[in-house]
């Protein structure tokens, strides 16, 4: 009994990875004989960011079964800490290990983060992480928007009030503009890349949920005081879960910075509207369910650039339709619907059919 | 947990509907613009594939942002091109070759303005008219430096966005402003001890301040104050004023857009506090700011590109404008306005036609672009390789609710 279910749990571990491979060839064969549109094309790297925010909130959410509302927060950490590096290093190294050495520095950021809010948010019991990340998020984005940073021969300079206080020499180039942001990030990340970095994401969640460890968040997500009794470490292991998820999302952050030119912390991208939208995929995507929400952020990302064809309607459409995917997804009289009219039932009913 | 869980999704969904009213009003006025952009969505269809330009005419593309927080200036940009095209289309065309315009969203996003970009090169866009924004800009700059299309930015105003040579602009440069502004109130005497409030999460605005700080000296100004606000708290501004106040500031500059502006004034107004008001292009608009009582503008002074009672040329503009669409242009539409006609010259002088690439018009009309000269309604106009546009700016003040020239 026991060993099939770990075999059914590695089978829905291979198909997910399957799926992303699969969609991987496709595109590039796609690619490869100018099927693809610009649009389409411009749109995989983000798709791909995306589905790994996803991920990686889904492993808070679902797994360890706490609310975070700060999760563009972190993608905004390791957006700006990885940019930054890029920006430093652009004459210096060349693109492969700079952006190898930026992602590790990204990632590096956003999980050291996550841990330093965790630490004393992650002993209390209650909301208290979803109120703290609300905050963390707003913060990182107010704190970026008056950041400036200048390096001339010198060396760098700070500031917090505006490029005119950095005192620059002649020579002084601001990095980071305040408002304006970081410009000039070098494009580093391309198709194969994002989908690399998927893979990598999809194996660490999964194979975290189904290790020992991962067994150990679950069991406190579902009963802390039995988990507790048996003598699991709570802090530790939330602290874990949590640091890795936050450590993902700085990953997708270096990949959104590097596949835009300009980075700057709006609301639009880094702000608290960001991180409901991520929810939102995850929430769709099913709450624990790793492969749903891969493939929720991917329609979501998706859907208002291929109703662009609607021109003023397409914001409109996308609510509804984002309305109707949850009715259709959660709604317990869709679920007996679909349960009912399932391609699995379907397909059992015609083998018995044939067996008869 | 759940529960909570529930009402995130629940708000976010309430903010996603409103998100889509917002919309449908932009909808409404968008339907009043005339089918044109309609029917041009329809022809998209046919057009998608090859690279080969069709032969209907010049395909030029327009970007900015149609909803969302900053969608007043994408509509205004987006109207105020398109009647452009409309007049030109109706004249003839260029050299006889009609515009095909369409215009696409780009919800102030630098990440969706690259999408819409893209959509738009589906679409066989020949020219960009765009974007309307600045960090948007900046992402799509790259964008066409790599595709090599020539693109024209009617209000993106951060020094970068013309950084390279297929890129010009209609509107100035934030530092331009700031020194420009800087200038204007050294030479002419108005003040010596000047405060600013300036917005820091936003680029144009910490644009200009930064260069009107640096040249500000020069012109003998002190600045007395130099405060802040951000995109989040820009409903209160009592505490800054105070602070100019203190300072014995006898003007304050606001480098800011005008519905801040708007608040600013009457928050003045209301603790007694009386100084002159200097301010730039951003301003322009604030007459016709909802529920702002236009009494309390009495001698605000501005920079601005487009002066309603100037000629005839802008009269014709105003007019054409407020009957099209029911409401007072704004600088936005006004530089709009000014981009189609720029092209259209560059184009005849280039001697291009409708059947060259993307890749082949960019490389005329960069060298055509330094040659042209200009007369639109915001003045007369000349440009350089590096993109930057040379014209006078008009500093005016209002006086009995209407611009008058200083």
């Amino acid at each position: 009994m026991k060993r099939e279910r770990i075999a059914k749990s590695t089978r829905s571990t291979w198909i997910t990875l399957g799926i992303v491979v699969v969609a991987y060839v496709i595109m590039q064969i796609l690619g490869q004989a100018g099927m693809l549109t610009s649009l389409v094309k411009g749109l995989l790297v983000p798709l791909c960011t995306y589905a790994i925010m996803a991920i990686s909130l889904n492993l808070t959410v679902g797994i360890l079964g706490e609310l975070s509302l700060g999760h563009a927060g972190f993608m905004c950490v390791g957006a700006f800490s990885s940019a930054f590096f890029s920006l430093c290093m652009k004459e210096t190294m060349a693109a492969g290990p700079r952006f190898f050495t930026a992602l590790l520095i990204g990632i590096g950021a956003a999980a050291l983060s996550g841990l330093l809010i965790g630490i004393p948010v992650l002993r209390l019991r209650g909301d208290y992480l979803a109120i703290v990340t609300l905050a963390f998020g707003e913060i990182i984005k107010n704190l970026v928007n008056v950041l400036y940073v200048g390096r001339d021969q010198e060396g760098f300079h700070f500031s917090m009030k505006d490029s005119i206080a950095l005192g620059l020499g002649e020579d002084g180039k601001v990095l980071i503009n305040g408002a304006q942001g970081i410009t000039g990030t070098p494009k580093d990340s391309n198709f194969t890349v994002a989908v690399v970095l998927l893979l990598i994401t999809l194996i660490v969640v999964l194979n975290l949920i189904h290790s020992r460890s991962g067994r150990a968040i679950m069991a406190i997500r579902d009963n802390r005081i039995a988990a507790e009794s048996v003598g699991i470490n709570i802090t530790r292991y939330k602290l874990l879960a949590f640091s890795i998820s936050a450590g993902l999302a700085g990953m997708a952050g270096v990949l959104y910075a590097h596949n835009l030119s300009t980075l700057a912390a709006q609301p639009k991208n880094f702000g608290y509207n960001m991180s409901i939208m991520i929810l939102v995929y995850v929430v769709l995507g099913g709450i624990g369910n790793i492969r749903g929400s891969m493939i929720a952020a991917v329609i979501l990302t998706l859907l208002p650039e291929l109703l662009r064809e609607l021109q003023d309607y397409r914001m409109l459409i996308y609510s509804i339709v984002l309305i109707v995917m949850m009715l259709f997804n959660w709604s317990p009289k869709a679920k007996e619907w679909r349960e009912k009219y399932s391609l699995r039932r379907l397909v059992s009913k015609i083998a018995a059919k044939e067996e008869a | 947990m759940k529960k909570l869980v529930s009402l995130m999704l629940v708000l976010s969904m309430v903010a996603a509907l409103l998100a889509g009213c917002g919309n449908k009003t932009a909808a409404n006025n968008g339907a009043e613009a005339g089918t044109e952009g309609a029917a041009n969505a329809e022809g998209t269809e046919d057009a998608a594939g090859g690279s080969a330009a069709t032969g209907e005419g010049f395909r030029i593309g327009g970007i900015g942002p149609l909803t969302g927080g900053a969608a007043v200036y994408g509509i205004a940009v987006k109207n105020g091109a398109q009647l452009a095209v409309d007049e030109i289309n109706a004249a003839g065309g260029i050299n006889g070759t009609p515009i095909v315009f369409t215009f696409e969203d780009d919800e102030h996003d630098p990440e969706k303005a690259v999408n819409a970009y893209n959509t738009l090169k589906d679409w066989n866009m020949q020219l960009l008219m765009g974007t309307v924004t600045s960090g948007p800009c900046l992402a799509v700059a790259e964008e066409t430096m790599n595709d090599n299309m020539f693109m024209l930015t009617p209000s993106g105003t951060a020094v970068e966005c013309v950084q390279y040579d297929n890129a010009f602009r209609v509107c100035f440069s934030d530092p331009n402003q700031g020194g420009k502004s800087a200038e204007y109130i050294g030479t002419n005497k108005i003040a010596s001890k000047v405060a600013v409030i300036y917005d820091s999460s936003d680029v144009y605005s910490s644009g200009i301040y930064a260069e009107f700080a640096k040249t500000a000296p020069e012109y003998g100004i002190e600045i007395v104050a130099a405060e802040a606000f951000t995109a989040d708290n820009k409903t209160d501004f009592t505490i800054q004023l105070q602070k100019a106040k203190d300072g014995g500031a006898e003007l304050v500059f606001l480098p800011i857009y005008y519905q801040e502006a708007a608040l600013i004034l009457s928050q003045a107004n209301s603790m007694g506090f009386a100084p002159m008001f200097f301010g730039c292009d951003g301003l322009d608009g604030i007459l016709s700011v909802e529920d702002f009582d236009p009494a309390l503008a009495e001698g605000v002074m501005l920079l601005t590109p487009l002066v309603a009672d100037e000629n005839d040329k802008t009269r014709a503009f105003v007019a054409a404008y407020e009957e099209a669409y029911g409401e007072t242009p704004i600088q936005f539409a006004a530089n709009a306005y000014d981009a189609m006609y720029i092209i259209k010259a560059a184009l005849e002088q280039s001697g291009v036609s409708a059947q060259m690439s993307a890749s082949e018009i960019c490389d005329l009309l960069k060298t055509a672009m330094t040659e042209v000269t200009v007369s639109g309604i915001t003045g007369e106009m000349t440009w350089t390789a590096d993109g930057e546009v040379n014209k006078e700016p008009k500093a005016v003040k209002i006086v009995d609710g209407a611009y008058t020239a200083m």
